[in-house]
């Protein structure tokens, strides 16, 4: 598959979407990413999960939001954020079906071949799909009714402390019909029929929190993400640790091993360099004991590899050393496509962290924002 | 006659809504409206008649199921009721609320 690499010194300005628990913000990067100017709000006071660009047309931007009061709803933007409308019909599950979409967790473009076509995951896990750019939505009955989706998924009381998810939707760059899902808690399924049938693809991936550590689903991804030069390789943030998987293999390689002992492989996101496979950052955080889920030690840091997980390094420079208690969502790191790539978080304390030189480096680009669970770099 | 949202109305007879800040983005601004009354109507009526205005409001307080949300309140002349087919008096009043606390 052929991907897009900004040139050097291009004049490209880099989008970042920022979505946290009272609204949406945007950075934006001058052309070599030094300055970033903050604006916003769009929904003050709304929950916004995700907000993603279409990279099809450049210019639909799709927000799920809800507030504390309000259903979820999915805002539409046809001209990058200047103007928006609701959803006419947002994803709610089948009447009668006695399941009720709490809110919409996670946003995917379609395949570059159907214009039009999203994918949004939901909280509790449900599966929901829009042929018109996210005006109407209707559940992937493939999933959703799928005889096994309550024992894939267990009870919707089940899963991650607000709410068990459906997340990490990706489409194979290659193949519409061929797609990847995975669920907090539930583990992670394909299916290649366009989502008409799923099937677990666990094999390998620990779950050391049930009393089979090795079942067939029931695991916690946290973040699985393809890579778009070699869509044959997923790489996964689990709550048990790392994996990659190489198809047509079934079985996850454990690449956690070589990660610190005193960090651990613990952590939500998980990013992978636009152009290498073998390159991708995590965000690693205190999973030990009771499950602080903040910065190891207090000391926040990226971990790089550049060999598919085989050895990883420390990437803190600029970061604060010591006494910052903060961690990042799995939606709230993301990667640009400039020649030198790059990288951004969000944290649980409202700062967007930014480097340009691919991790070697950190800057503060915003603060004092709300919460922040998702950023994505356009 | 029939009104917005398909109800048989009486001519004349109407239900007063009340509405919080917080559908401002529906309503632009509007704090309450009168909606066309149904013979014998319910919250229900109420609700798509008001959705029928307001599009998409409706999704907004009542889930898939119909339920009421959980931070939602509806009042009927003071009331609470929690059922969508509890019965409104024509030239009553429904109050929509927004309860909810925390950070």
């Amino acid at each position: 598959m052929a991907t897009r690499s900004k040139p050097a010194g291009a004049a490209r300005k880099t989008l970042l979407l920022v979505a946290t628990r009272k609204g949406l913000w945007t950075l934006t990067g001058d052309g070599p990413r030094r300055s970033w100017a903050l604006a916003g709000p769009h929904f003050l006071g709304n929950v916004v999960h995700h907000a993603v660009l279409d990279p099809r047309d450049g210019k639909t931007l799709l927000a799920a939001a809800r507030t504390g009061h309000l259903g979820p709803t999915i805002f539409r933007s046809l001209d990058r954020g200047r103007t928006w409308k609701e959803a006419v019909q947002p994803p709610a599950f089948r009447e009668g079906s006695g399941r009720t979409v709490e809110h919409t967790f996670w946003l995917t473009p379609g395949h570059p071949s159907e214009p039009g076509a999203w994918f949004a995951g939901t909280s509790p896990q449900g599966l929901f799909r829009s042929t018109d750019g996210g005006a109407t939505w209707t559940g992937v009955a493939g999933f959703n009714e799928h005889p096994q989706r309550k024992a894939w998924c267990g009870g919707d009381q089940d899963g991650t402390p607000d709410g068990p998810k459906l997340h990490s939707i990706i489409v194979d760059p290659r193949d519409p019909a061929h797609l990847y899902m995975s669920m907090s808690s539930g583990g992670t399924f394909e299916s290649t029929t366009a989502g008409a049938d799923w099937r677990p693809l666990n094999g390998g991936v620990k779950a050391d929190f049930l009393p089979d550590p090795d079942p067939e689903y029931g695991h916690d991804p946290h973040c699985v993400r393809l890579h778009p030069a070699m869509p044959d390789r997923l790489f996964q943030q689990n709550h048990c640790g790392l994996f990659r998987l190489d198809r047509p293999a079934e079985r996850w390689t454990d690449i956690g091993g070589a990660m610190p002992k005193s960090v651990g492989a613990i952590g939500f996101p998980l990013v992978v360099h636009p152009r290498d496979p073998d390159t991708l950052w995590i965000f690693p955080m205190d999973g030990t004991k009771v499950w602080p889920r903040v910065a190891p030690a207090g000391r926040p840091a990226v971990y790089r590899s550049v060999n598919a997980g085989r050895t990883w390094q420390r990437q803190a420079t600029g970061l604060p050393p010591a006494q910052a208690w903060w961690t990042v969502k799995r939606q709230a790191m993301t990667v640009d496509e400039g020649a030198t790539v790059g990288v951004y978080f969000g944290t649980t304390s409202g700062e967007v962290w930014g480097s340009r030189d691919e991790g070697r480096t950190w800057k503060c680009l915003a603060r004092h924002l709300p919460h922040i669970y998702a950023l994505e770099a356009t | 006659m029939t009104g917005r949202a398909g109800v048989r109305t009486t001519v004349g007879a109407v239900i007063r809504v009340r509405l919080p800040g917080l559908v401002d983005a529906y309503t632009g601004g509007a704090r309450e409206v009168e909606l066309p009354a149904a013979q014998s109507p319910t919250v229900a009526d109420a609700l798509a008649a008001l959705d029928a205005r307001y599009p998409g409001l409706r999704f907004r307080l009542v889930d898939e199921q119909g339920a009421i949300r959980p931070h939602v309140k509806l009042f009927v002349d003071a009331n609470l009721v929690r059922d969508l087919g509890a019965t409104l008096r024509r030239g009553g009043e429904l109050m929509i609320v927004g309860a909810l606390s925390g950070g």
